[in-house]
């Protein structure tokens, strides 16, 4: 195992990071304050209580699920097309590096800038409402789960992107759309029947819904449903990214 | 023999063959130059050799590791500048070039780094972004990669390519110095002029095949060659025995004798020769003379291939 090379990469993906951190830092606070304006002083001040929690408080772990899965998937994306893009993935497929080195570097510290702007939004979110939390090690669990299993999935993506257009793309039209219809702002319970049933089918519900029992200790689905949704989501995209390191797709020709 | 390339072949999906069956050794401490016209198959020999692409059949090895089965020892050996200017623009060039070192599993070394920025003419653009350099300078920045880890072995390919005379001479005085650092450097080129001015030995590419390496003073030996055609009036069978002393050839069907020789040299000989021809009795129609450049060796050789 190469550690060097996994601090080279882990530590140059960050300093991209730092060098925006103006931007990093507080583009998730002002989105997070905005959404407490509109969702939270504006509408919830009619919802008042979601099964016995202010509504306010009730969407922070929705919130937070929201940014960690949409940062995690745009910086680990953007994060191996860029070396694509400009050319510079000549020298990772010359360096005496394995594609799990590869990986750990650019996966980690997408997990990492993550896991910081889920911390952020959480501590801004404290300063509007209180949030108590229920279950902290599972609350850590899912969190850091989250950021690892978005941020692999978005190494995917950016390894098979061809161009920017498709960068974007399922981050957009999947995921994005996924995570607003999955109980970020909302009960499933709240929901017609019909679409009670429906939107079981939306994987990220089960991971809304386990971050925010280890906040209320109240969820949509059984925990155990959750676990087994974040878990095997994991496994899925640790499958995909061996796939990719056995056969150098879109990488070695 | 730092590399042995044994009878390399690459195949791409759509089935164009780049590689053909390439065998070539190469000795530590020497400067090989691949001559070849574009598209004949030197990027992708270098791409095979340093971990791009894949190998479809035959082997590589560097320092003794093989390049697919031990990648990690033969890649920790091999430093590679690449044809275009690949670089990370809003980086700065000291950070640029210390990443290299740690992405090839390198401890840190500060005096190293300065070292070589210092030796390139980097050191006083060493915190300026890449993006503010000129295309000569950027180039030197990615040959400072290239050596951020001490390599045994440096790839360069086309490193003159669109770059002014100046900076080409600069380029030529880095690889002196680093031959002298007991580098061993394989450069691509389709410039003779270069392969002329810093090699030791040229190998030359086309059509995914090797179609000859020698020595360049062999080759440059060659290249101060001229012929002589006498053409005669009579048609010999043989070449005369009073002629033997001159390593004729009988050609045109034997109504001309070839005669080569050396323009370097302090007397060619032609004058005795003509005397001679003379006095055997026989009769001259014409002369031509005939020199080939490493140019023509070059152009004869690639048509060959391709035909």
């Amino acid at each position: 195992m190469n550690w060097t090379a996994v601090w080279a990469i882990y530590a140059s993906e960050m300093v991209r990071f730092f060098r925006t951190i103006a931007q990093s830092f507080i583009s998730p606070v002002i989105s997070t304050s905005l959404y407490f304006v509109v969702f939270g002083a504006a509408i919830g001040s009619r919802i008042d209580q979601v099964e016995g929690v202010s509504y306010g408080a009730f969407i922070v772990p929705g919130l937070i699920m929201l940014s960690v899965m949409t940062q995690a998937l745009s910086n680990a994306s953007f994060g191996i097309y860029f070396p694509k893009f400009i050319g510079t993935i000549y020298e990772l497929l010359s360096a005496p590096i394995s594609f799990l080195e590869i990986v750990l570097g650019y996966v980690g510290a997408a997990a990492t800038k993550a896991l910081f702007i889920g911390v952020v939004i959480l501590v801004t979110a404290s300063l509007f409402v209180d949030v108590p939390i229920a279950h902290p090690g599972a609350m850590v669990l899912f969190l850091v789960l989250t950021c690892l299993s978005f941020s692999l999935f978005g190494f995917i993506i950016g390894i098979w992107a061809g161009n920017f257009e498709q960068l974007q793309l399922i981050p957009l039209l999947v995921v994005t759309p996924l995570v607003f219809l999955g109980g970020s702002f909302y009960s499933i319970s709240m929901l017609p029947p019909i679409w009670q049933k429906i939107t079981l089918f939306n994987p990220v519900v089960y991971l809304i819904s386990g971050f925010r029992w280890s906040f209320f200790g109240t969820a949509d689905v059984p925990i155990g449903l959750s676990l087994l949704a974040i878990g095997g989501f994991t496994a899925l995209c640790l499958g995909a990214i061996w796939w990719i390191f056995k056969t150098g797709w879109r990488i070695r020709s | 023999m730092i590399v042995d390339i044994q009878n390399l072949r690459k195949t791409y999906k759509g089935g164009f063959e780049a590689l053909k069956g390439v065998n070539l050794g190469i000795e530590e401490g020497e400067i090989l130059a691949l001559l070849g016209p574009n598209g004949a198959g030197k990027t992708t020999l270098i791409s095979t050799i340093c971990g791009i692409t894949n190998p479809s059949a035959g082997t590589v090895h560097v320092g003794g590791h093989d390049v697919v089965g031990d990648y990690r020892a033969a890649r920790a050996m091999i430093g590679l500048v690449p044809q275009e200017i690949n670089l990370e623009p809003f980086n700065k060039v000291i950070d640029v070039v210390t990443y290299s070192r740690g992405l090839f599993g390198k401890p840190r070394n500060p005096a190293k780094i300065e070292e070589i920025l210092k030796q390139l003419s980097l050191w006083d653009k060493r915190n300026a972004r890449v993006m503010e350099l000129s295309g000569g300078m950027k180039r030197r920045v990615l040959i400072a990669k290239a050596l951020s880890h001490e390599p045994k072995v440096l790839f360069l390919d086309e490193p003159t390519a669109g770059v002014d005379v100046e900076l080409r001479k600069d380029m030529w005085d880095v690889v002196a110095q680093l031959k002298a650092q007991g580098v061993t450097i394989i450069l691509t080129t389709h410039y003779i002029e270069e392969a002329e001015a810093i090699a030791d030995r040229v190998g030359v590419i086309n059509g995914g095949a090797l179609l000859l390496v020698e020595e360049k003073a062999a080759l440059m030996a060659r290249l101060g060659q001229k012929t002589l055609i006498v053409e005669l009036q009579e048609t010999l069978t043989e070449v005369p025995e009073g002629l033997a002393a001159y390593d004729l050839e009988l050609v045109q069907g034997g109504q001309g004798l070839r005669y080569t020789y050396d323009t370097r040299g302090e007397g060619t000989g032609i004058t005795r020769l003509l005397r001679d021809v003379a006095e055997v009795g026989l009769t001259m129609k014409d002369l031509q003379t005939k020199q080939s450049s490493l140019e023509e060796i070059f152009v004869g050789l690639v048509s060959e291939g391709t035909a």
